[in-house]
């Protein structure tokens, strides 16, 4: 590979977007330069379940014939993106890392990847993932895991572990995943990326896999908070085949990126700052808010009792919604069937027995068992209720504050296979991460420093609706640092 | 309270999953650890709580009732396990 072309993959969306624009580089050479760091070091990192590097190299032919003839260039116009592979793909196989789908090619788009085609992007390749999004490591794919670019004997976090791995080892220049109690921020944070969940409603869902219908949300993976204002930009907006989808307008996400957080004020939660948070961890993220008081912020410190209920609250809605959302797999339409059953009952059992594997049929036991006769009110209704309290608690903080600002994961990324026979230490990943579904409120995971070579994220909360002022901390921390321009070596 | 075997099985049957004797065992202990945590939530006061199934506040969203583009016969099929002049076979489920 040549250094030209070693540089292009490295580089950010926007910067890419210059060359691009000033006719420097094509799109067909920025998408060789990243389909040949895919060839050089996917083998160690395996962030991706299926790489399509024709269906890529012919959309870059067809983007540089349209830049000859003197069309627009969009910001995002020959930008390589990977996509998670639980958003439908038409024609390219969307297999949620699951058994039960190794076979499907959909048969239409999801709407963000056909605003992602509008805008010029160039799919490269469909991203590993826990089975149906359900983990926090990769560790639950069906296929394999995905190792993290710092560290290939660490998790790259999940669910989105390949998303985030990808656009770390610039296999990618930015990349989609879904987020539904962290699995957007927690994988930015263990793999030094920007990752953002943004407000439910805010990006269309339709042609996601659906997991908890009611906390998933799609979002941006960049290696820089432009890139991710720039790519929340274009997936964002009401889709009247998502009726969940918000019909807000959508501002002008780039113009929020100002340095400057004069005035602004930050909060700090207590009750994210324990639950196990590792108090290295925690050092790091307040130095990170003391960057930002010395920029001019505001900071103070609050107390939300509720936190410490939202774990339990998660692992009853989550698994519920799971629960209905799965049963459309039976093995009649789409996906594996079972070769071992003579009558339709023995056919859905065994396909389900043979398709799912172990977190995710856990998950519906949990989800099944809390919807049924007899423990309807005791779990899925108490946890609807503490779900009220957990949004209360949120409305009454941004009554106050601009912002809040927490650790995205008490602990840097983990050893492969050191958690994954405990279900409730695995869980414990995401306690700083799922209140932020639960409230339906925008997230977002930037890079603010390091502990033992592996990267520290922080997350940035905001009111609903409000992710320019996200982005604005963010981009303003990012000026006055400079944790993002570091890549690993591998 | 403690989930007992039966239990579990009578969930999967719900849930139409068949399990091993292994999976059970397994889920069996799993989901008694993971209902223990449950528990906690009881210590909380929820009375008079409204309970909330949807985050942003949403009323009916209704469309026009007009015919758009949709997959065709063939499209919609495609991936389907089995499949004879555009209809999903399965197994026999009425007896003749």
């Amino acid at each position: 590979m040549g250094d030209a072309e070693l540089e292009l993959s490295r580089l950010t969306a926007h910067e890419l977007h210059d060359l691009i624009r000033d006719r420097k580089v094509s799109a067909r050479e920025v998408t060789q330069a990243v389909l040949n760091r895919i060839d050089a070091v996917e083998d160690k990192v395996k962030a991706y379940v299926t790489i399509t590097p024709e269906i890529a190299l012919q959309a870059a032919t067809e983007i540089d014939a349209r830049i000859g003839r003197g069309e627009e260039v969009g910001p995002l116009t020959g930008i390589p993106i990977a996509i998670k592979d639980n958003m439908c793909t038409k024609g390219v196989k969307t297999t949620c890392s699951s058994k039960m789908l190794h076979n499907f090619v959909p048969p239409y788009d999801a709407t963000v990847i056909e605003k992602l085609a509008a805008a010029g992007t160039i799919m490269v390749g469909k991203t590993n993932l826990d089975e149906f999004a359900m983990g926090s490591s990769t560790e639950n794919s069906a296929f394999f895991t995905t190792h993290n670019p710092w560290d290939l004997s660490k998790v790259p976090g999940g669910s989105s572990g390949g998303s985030a791995a990808a656009v770390a080892a610039d296999e990618a220049i930015v990349a989609l995943g879904s987020d539904t109690g962290g699995s957007i921020r927690q994988p930015a944070s263990f793999c030094g990326v920007v990752g953002m969940k943004p407000t439910y409603g805010r990006v269309s869902r339709y042609g996601l896999v659906a997991f908890a219908s009611s906390l998933d949300q799609i979002g941006p993976f960049a290696k820089d908070v432009t890139d991710c204002a720039i790519l929340l930009q274009a997936v964002s907006g009401k889709d009247p085949q998502d009726s969940t989808s918000v019909d807000i307008p959508v501002p002008d996400y780039r113009a929020a990126l100002r340095n400057d957080v004069k005035g602004l004020k930050i909060g700090v939660p207590k009750e994210f700052f324990a639950q196990g948070v590792q108090q290295g961890i925690a050092d790091t993220v307040m130095k990170a808010v003391d960057v930002l008081v010395g920029l001019g912020a505001e900071c103070r410190e609050l107390s939300m009792p509720i936190m410490e209920y939202t774990l339990p609250t998660y692992y009853i809605i989550a698994p519920a919604e799971a629960s209905s959302n799965l049963a459309r797999f039976d093995g009649v339409r789409y996906g594996h069937r079972t070769k071992h059953a003579t009558d339709t009952l023995a056919m859905l059992s065994k396909t389900r027995d043979e398709g799912f594997g172990p977190e995710v049929k856990q998950r519906i036991m949990i989800g099944t068992y809390a919807l049924s006769a007899g423990y309807y009110d005791a779990y899925y209704l108490k946890a609807q209720k503490v779900r009220t309290l957990v949004r209360q608690a949120y409305d009454e903080a941004f009554s106050e504050f601009d912002v809040l600002i927490s650790p995205t994961s008490p602990v840097p990324a983990f050893g492969i296979g050191e958690r994954s026979d405990d279900p409730l230490a695995m869980k414990l990943a995401d306690v700083c991460t799922i209140p932020i579904n639960m409230a339906g409120i925008p997230a977002m995971s930037i890079n603010c420093g390091f502990q033992d070579g592996l990267p520290i994220g922080m997350q940035i909360m905001g009111r609903a609706f409000d992710e320019e002022t996200i982005l604005r901390v963010a981009y303003t921390f990012e000026q006055n640092t400079d944790y993002h321009t570091r890549k690993p070596e591998l | 309270m403690r989930l007992t075997k039966e239990e579990v099985e009578h969930v999967a049957w719900l849930a139409r999953l068949e399990l091993s004797e292994q999976e059970k065992d397994r889920l069996t202990g799993h989901l008694n650890q993971i209902m223990g945590h449950f528990e906690e939530l009881q210590k909380l006061d929820t009375t008079d709580v409204e309970p909330t199934s949807h985050s942003i506040p949403m009323k009916n969203v209704f469309r026009e009732d007009v015919a758009g583009p949709s997959l065709t016969q063939e499209e919609a099929v495609s991936n389907a396990p089995e499949e004879r002049d555009f209809y999903f076979v399965v197994p026999q489920v009425v007896e003749m």
